[in-house]
């Protein structure tokens, strides 16, 4: 069957009643906790995932996919009105959206950041849906050391290529890493690091790094802060754009959606290095480039079409390698691993069913959320008005409650605190924590296809470089694990400090 | 957050204890490591192997996370505010203590109440009240109507009957 026979067997999964409740359930969701200011699509995902437990697989998965869409729209709202971008990708959009709205043209900017993320949101899920059959044909070819080549270079573009520093970035990663070692080895059976606690044989959850990463730790970091950030900006007139709005925006939407999809579906880093790059783009075709800075819209639509394209391609590597490449697929994987079902090509045959109905359930959500969105701005932007008291207070017990619905020990609760505070000192010296995410994922399954590369070649090295994709892969992994280090040497390291990430 | 570094460089101490905390933890993990049987099979890497190099990893970025932080490479924290993130604490370890015994309901609530008090909204039993509230909202709807298996104590034995 061709990819457009199976999406439309999707979109009869997906026009159930009761699925498209799931998915009005989820975008609902997750544009309401992704608009509260300090929380990205990452974390969005991570504080919902307890409310998908009760349900079965596909229902669960498809209000996750309304979660994840709905927290992409969310975030978008806060750059604009408030300057406390909520995930990194969105901070190229508070740059010129928070000007726009600080010089009262908020409507126009909160329009084009809906109508891009609409339009980017569904070009994007459609090429998704076109390229995701190919990927799996290619990778049903790949063996183990293709597979840890892959890793590897995820590892090296995660941590290492983008961001301030390369050196913060691996030593996150690292850490992510070692805690990925405790639990019993998925290849001998051996327990490792769990000290006779029981709770520890099953590794460190990632669900519960995740928030405490990303909640508590933001949550202490905000408390910590002796000066409050910046205040609301309120919406003046209606949110709708002119004639010149639409005309000015909608190139930079399709140029979006181009620059996005692709690096969001490579593994090579996530939506804000999308993002940047858009930014960067229009700013260099602007006909009135003296705007830039000052809340021009392009700078509004591209970088926001570019996010979620972007968004929607990480999805490709993800559903059809099982290879995460931002911390919100980690948390996804998380989510898929929950029901036992293991992301990758073998996906699209035994659950074909369920893949098709996710992807098909992606194109509704989109279109559910520019119709829910655009009417009810007003009422997000009341979210944005609670007290930081209460809000960091209910988002800490939103935190918690995942760790306790799912095991209820007092030694996950302790790992929770332990690792919040972590991340609250990581965040003081500049050590990005979604590396930390990313290697406790994806630690294991490197370890596994490496020992299976070598055992399949009796313990020979060279097996790793022996294929032409694996070797290549390799190489291009050093080269973003060096280029970047050199780059900064010779004092050119600016534009890739401008790309730092921060959330996801 | 977009973080600034500060251009002065004036060696930055915190990579010591930075440092020093990534030491430890790759020491764990090779005193760990030393404890498994090493059973590499054909590939001739066992469970011990990976460990090893994650530690000895570790140990290398430490090195350099001193060096950079000698040389002011590391970006220095705004100033906190300690007192905030002590009663956030607090309300944490509060939870984690009586979670089992006293149930969800109080448990979180108390943890709500202390964060709220903690980010500045004063009395500390108006914040609690109000977390008690949220909390029996919160087990109504996750324990009763998503079936999530919240632990509970004499509270919610009396009003949901166990």
């Amino acid at each position: 069957m061709d990819s457009f026979a199976l999406l439309l067997q999707g979109l009869s999964v997906a026009f159930d009643p009761m699925i498209l409740l799931y998915a009005l359930v989820g975008v609902t969701l997750g544009t309401a906790v992704g608009v509260l200011p300090g929380i990205g699509p990452a974390l969005t995902v991570a504080l919902l995932l307890p409310v998908t437990y009760g349900l079965d697989p596909a229902g669960s998965l498809i209000m996750f996919a309304g979660i994840y869409y709905g927290g992409m729209y969310g975030g978008s709202t806060t750059s604009i009105l408030l300057n406390t971008p909520g995930e990194s990708a969105s901070i190229v959009t508070a740059i010129e959206g928070n000007k726009m709205a600080r010089a009262g043209r908020a409507g126009p900017a909160l329009a084009t950041a809906a109508v891009g993320s609409f339009i980017a949101g569904l070009i994007a899920t459609l090429l998704l849906a076109f390229l995701a059959p190919q990927v799996v044909k290619l990778a049903l070819t790949l063996g183990p050391r293709e597979y840890f080549a892959l890793m590897v270079l995820a590892f090296v573009t995660v941590s290492a290529t983008f961001g301030e520093s390369a050196l913060r970035g691996l030593t996150s990663l690292f850490i992510g890493l070692a805690l990925a070692c405790v639990g019993i080895d998925g290849l001998t059976g051996a327990a490792r690091m769990t000290f006779g606690v029981p709770q520890l044989m099953d590794g460190i959850e990632t669900t519960t790094l995740a928030v405490a990463l990303f909640a508590l730790g933001e949550a202490f970091a905000v408390a910590g802060l002796a000066t409050p950030p910046d205040t609301l900006h309120a919406v003046k007139g209606r949110v709708s754009m002119s004639r010149e709005d639409w005309s000015r925006s909608w190139k930079a939407w399709l140029r979006g959606t181009f620059i996005g999809f692709p690096i969001g579906s490579m593994p090579a880093g996530g939506a804000d290095v999308a993002s940047f790059l858009s930014y960067a783009a229009e700013r260099k075709m602007a006909k009135r480039p003296e705007e830039f800075g000052h809340g021009a819209i392009e700078g509004v639509a591209g970088p926001e079409a570019a996010n979620n394209a972007a968004a929607a391609g990480t999805l490709v590597p993800l559903l059809t390698l099982g290879l995460p490449t931002t911390a919100t697929a980690a948390i996804m994987l998380a989510g898929f691993q929950q029901f036992g079902l293991q992301p990758g090509p073998l996906l699209f045959l035994t659950n074909a069913e369920l893949v098709w109905g996710l992807i098909a359930s992606l194109l509704i959500a989109n279109v559910m959320l520019v119709v829910l969105n655009l009417p009810l701005i007003g009422l997000w932007i009341r979210l944005l008005s609670i007290p930081r008291p209460w809000l960091y207070a209910g988002i800490l017990v939103f935190a918690t409650l995942g760790t306790i619905g799912v095991n209820p020990s007092p030694v996950e609760l302790g790992m929770l605190i332990l690792f919040g505070f972590m991340g609250y000192g990581m965040r003081l010296y500049g050590f990005p924590v979604a590396p930390v995410v990313v290697g406790l994922i994806l630690g294991p399954m490197a370890e596994q296809q490496l020992r299976r590369a070598l055992a399949i070649a009796q313990g020979d090295w060279s097996t790793l470089v022996s294929t032409p994709v694996a070797a290549g892969l390799l190489a291009v992994s050093f080269l973003f694990l060096v280029g970047p280090i050199l780059l900064r040497l010779i004092g050119r390291g600016r534009v890739l400090q401008e790309l730092a990430g921060d959330s996801d | 957050m977009i973080r600034q570094i500060e251009p002065e460089r004036r060696p930055r101490w915190a990579a010591l204890p930075i440092a020093a905390g990534m030491v430890g933890l790759a020491a764990v993990i090779l005193w760990d490591a030393a404890g498994l049987k090493q059973d590499g099979g054909y590939a001739g890497v066992g469970p011990a192997d990976v460990p090893r190099l994650i530690a000895w990893g570790l140990i290398l970025l430490a090195a350099m996370v001193v060096v950079a932080g000698l040389r002011g490479d590391l970006p220095t924290p705004p100033r906190q505010a300690p007192a905030p993130v002590l009663w956030i604490l607090g309300g944490l370890g509060l939870q984690l203590a009586l979670l089992h015994s006293a149930g969800f309901i109080l448990a979180s609530g108390l943890l709500f109440g202390f964060t709220a008090r903690g980010l500045g909204r004063k009395p500390l039993w108006l914040t609690v009240l109000v977390g008690i509230g949220l909390t029996f909202v919160i087990y109504g709807v996750f324990d009763r109507l998503l079936k999530l298996n919240l632990p509970g104590g004499p509270i919610e034995r009396f009003i949901f009957g166990g």
